[in-house]
């Protein structure tokens, strides 16, 4: 009996991935509404350039700190530029951030990960090199990196991943070392498959559940950590509109015109709400071992 | 005495189940009951074995009966269950919690699961009295020393602190045995309980339940698939297809005069300890395929910093095997037969010695250097269920090796075509993923895939143990068809000494990784010289029964 029920178990990441829309619709409301404010922000994010009403770099002097208008939806920040502009297109940066710092930090932990799960005196030295990378806090590289390479995305996005690769490294590296003791992979040696195909074909697949959870919950880490670095002037150049460096030049006017920090607190808010939403709910469904017991 | 003879007509019905069917949750009358309406009683001290293959339903019996069955997957749809004068069917859980360990216990079969790892054992049958009655904490433990010496566990003041992870798979057993007594329920039920023991360790459990019995006058309903357990415990036996109860009858009446065809079929799929006969036809001329010489393997060898404590899994391990002839390794677990396996295989690295497939030796060559000769040499594992890759389809399982020979794609397919005929499936069966098979199909296709190598050596690690008995005899009779056809020479690793019988033409016993006896089956098995071989065949259960016959072994000498 329990033999029939095994391969079942082990099938349904596979199964759950394939089938993931279609469950969603039974999860009911909280993921369905968290799903539709992330297309929302990404739609709104991508087609900014064609419908915002003003540049979101022009100053306007005439036009400090004004209120909501006809012509400013959300009124100006302190040099006049548009603050609904600002924070669309602010959107587009941290969304950015976030998807990359994902992909990347995936990509590189699913590589080191796989080595470092199969080849024992690798394993010794990746783990070491990873622990140290973990002492490392993001804020303090990230201060680092941009004074030594200037502002930029690509420091940000750097600064991010750096710190998150060992964490993808270690969940990548247990599903290896479990599954690499599975008698089909062994099968797999014994009929002389190269080490990159037994990696890629038959240890991968098995990482790619874990993966895309943990994918979501690094996205949102990093548009978090975006908006934390910029609100500290160690983040992208302060010219380019992100939801961080919006909340740290609105900071100052903060107690006459308090929307300045309110809105892209709150579009901060909502969009790393539902891209945890989001990263449970995939949990759930891939891995349900995890998942609460209902009633 | 060969069988247990006793009537129990007289004694008192302690469990009656009527008409017991059980559904799956949530499907409509037309689809086929898990159980259809079975019907038995159990009488006190009376002992019965359910027997069947794996799906017949044994196990749901025994979950319905101790009213443990999966909430949600599986529900009585009709029938009663009698324990004295309760119907357990009609109890809420709170009164059927109290019914459990007090009135009815089970046992599992695998007793490292089935304890808290985290708990003193002591203290988990000390959790049993506190669920039931109120003990002063000396009465509590006076009581716990008393039932862990009944099933003779040695040392019980230290097995009471022990963790389970500190005692051997027997002494859990025996630990799982005493809680599921300490109260004298009325009913034990034991569900494959020494399926995951030693052959040795078996025969210790079966007596201490069967003694226990004696003493306290418990009815048993003993689950098991063993025909040998069954005619060294069973006073009734009942067979089970399909969810339907097919026979019941005294444990001798049934195996010396079965009536069901299925119950013959069942007892004529048993392999018989009497071994092979001898092949008469010389192996063909040539060096061995495979040659093994003074092989060592050593765990936890001293590392750079450390001197830790070895242990010796393989010492000084020689044989040869001939061209389509079938060596056998026996043994207990801890022999070091799965290590030589290995070795061989190279799936792990001999610490020295010498092994040469078909005339290369490979012991020493390093992982890169070896590809080429992996074809040479191809295993086939135990478990069914995880040797296949689940996210592949059989065909792009069976078609790995060749395409890492450099054998084209189109004419790779077209081969596994072929074995999958070869080995009795369906062409299409390429194009189906492995959970959509049976673990006998499964076990069929794993065979294929080596087949595909076309290898010189075929090492076969426990391939029949996990199967059903009648899957079994079709397992083995496939891998003896694949080598009269193809010439190979198999390694058989096995504990099942009937198996070994069935198949190998010589044999190798290994007790701690050493070879203690080697020889031809025939010689090896009839006349054991070593006392650790001896002590594994008289181990080996209902060992005096010919059941393929439905006689005593040896009833046609003496004709």
């Amino acid at each position: 009996m329990s033999d029939a029920m095994t391969p079942a178990s082990r099938l349904q990441p596979v199964l759950g991935l394939l089938s993931l829309p279609g469950q969603m619709r039974r999860l009911g409301g909280g993921p369905m509404i968290a799903a539709l404010v992330l297309v929302l922000i990404v739609i709104a994010a991508i087609f900014a350039p064609l419908y915002i009403p003003h540049d979101p770099l022009t100053i306007n002097a005439t036009q400090r700190l004004k209120g909501p208008s006809e012509m400013f939806p959300l009124g100006t920040d302190a040099f006049g530029r548009d603050l609904f502009s600002r924070v669309v297109m602010g959107a587009r940066v941290s969304l950015f951030i976030g998807v990359g710092a994902a992909v990347v930090s995936v990509a590189l932990g699913l590589a080191i990960g796989l080595v470092s799960g199969f080849f024992r005196l690798a394993d010794a030295i990746i783990m070491r090199f990873m622990d140290a990378l973990m002492a490392i806090p993001s804020i303090l590289l990230a201060i680092a990196l941009v004074a030594l390479n200037g502002p930029s995305l690509w420091s940000v996005i750097a600064a991010i991943t750096l710190p998150e690769i060992p964490r993808v490294v270690r969940l990548v590296r247990s599903v290896v070392l479990s599954v690499r003791e599975e008698p089909y992979v062994e099968a797999a040696i014994s009929l002389g498959s190269s080490m990159p195909k037994i990696l890629w074909q038959h240890l991968m697949p098995n990482t790619l559940a874990p993966l895309t959870v943990q994918g979501t919950y690094i996205c949102a880490s990093a548009i978090l950590t975006e908006a934390i670095l910029s609100f500290l002037g160690a983040g992208v150049s302060t010219e380019i509109p992100t939801w961080g460096n919006i909340m740290a030049e609105g900071r100052v006017y903060f107690q006459i015109k308090p929307s300045l920090i309110f809105w892209p607190g709150l579009m901060l808010s909502l969009c790393i709400l539902s891209i945890n939403l989001l990263g449970d709910t995939a949990r759930d469904l891939l891995d349900p071992r995890l998942r609460k017991r209902e009633g | 005495m060969l069988f247990k003879t006793k009537s129990f007509d007289d004694a008192p019905v302690v469990l009656s189940i009527e008409d017991l069917t059980v559904r799956l949750s949530g499907v409509n009358d037309t689809v086929r009951p898990v159980l259809d309406r079975i019907s038995f009683q159990i009488r006190a001290g009376e002992t019965v074995c359910l027997v069947g293959e794996s799906g017949s339903g044994k196990s749901v019996t025994s979950l319905a009966t101790m009213g443990l069955l999966p909430k949600g997957a599986l529900e009585v749809s009709n029938g009663r269950i009698m324990l004295g004068e309760t119907n357990l069917l009609s109890l809420s859980a709170g009164q059927m919690r109290d019914m459990r360990a007090r009135n009815l216990s089970m046992v599992f079969q695998e007793p490292m699961t089935a304890l808290n790892p985290v708990m003193r054992v002591g203290a988990q049958i000390e959790e049993v009295l506190d669920t039931h009655m109120r003990l002063s904490k000396k009465e509590k433990k006076a009581r716990v020393l008393d039932i862990m010496e009944q099933v003779h566990l040695p040392d019980v003041e230290r097995i009471y602190r022990s963790f389970p992870h500190q005692l051997s798979g027997g002494q859990r057993q025996r630990i799982m045995i005493a809680m599921a007594l300490i109260l004298e329920p009325k009913l034990l039920i034991a569900d494959e309980p020494t399926t995951a023991l030693d052959v040795t360790t078996q025969r210790q459990i079966l007596s201490l339940i069967a003694e226990l019995q004696e003493k306290h006058g418990t009815a048993v309903l003993f689950i098991t698939h063993d025909m040998g357990v069954v005619a060294e415990i069973a006073d009734t036996v009942q067979v089970m297809k399909h969810g339907e109860l097919v026979e019941r009858a005294p444990v001798e009446t049934l195996l010396r005069n079965p009536q069901e065809d299925y119950t013959k079929s069942l007892l004529r799929a048993v392999p018989s300890l009497t071994p092979r006969p001898e092949r008469v036809s010389k192996p063909p001329k040539g060096g061995p395929a495979l040659s093994v010489e003074d092989l060592n393997k050593t765990y936890g060898s001293s590392g750079w910093f450390v001197n830790r404590s070895t242990t010796l899994a393989a010492r000084d391990v020689s044989f040869d095997i001939p061209a389509g002839r079938t060596l056998g390794i026996v043994g207990e677990s801890g022999s070091g037969k799965s290590t030589v396996a290995r070795c061989i295989m190279r799936l792990i690295d001999p610490t020295e010695g010498s092994v040469r497939v078909a005339g290369t030796e490979i012991a020493r060559l390093s992982r890169a250097d070896l590809r080429p000769h992996r074809k040479h040499i191809q295993i086939v594992f135990q478990d069914p269920f995880r040797s296949l890759n689940p996210r592949w389809t059989v065909g792009r399982s069976l078609v790995e090796g060749p395409l890492n020979l450099g054998q084209d794609k189109a004419s790779a397919m077209a081969r596994a075509r072929e074995l999958m005929a070869l080995v009795g499936l369906p062409e299409d069966a390429v194009d189906r993923y492995p959970h959509q098979f049976s673990g006998g199909q499964r076990q069929r296709i794993a065979i294929a895939r080596a087949i595909a190598m076309e290898p010189d050596v075929l090492v076969a690690d426990e391939a029949v143990s996990a199967l059903d008995v009648s899957v079994q005899a079709q397992v083995l009779d496939l891998l003896d068809e694949l080598q009269q056809k193809l010439g190979i020479a198999i390694l058989f690793i096995t504990h099942d000494l009937r198996v070994a019988a069935q198949i190998c033409d010589e044999v190798i016993v290994m007790q701690k990784g050493r070879v203690v006896e080697h020889g031809k089956a025939g010689a090896v098995l009839a006349d054991p010289q070593h006392p650790y071989t001896r002590s594994l065949i008289e181990a080996a259960p209902g060992r005096a029964w010919d059941f393929a016959n439905f006689r005593e072994l040896g009833a046609l000498a003496a004709q």
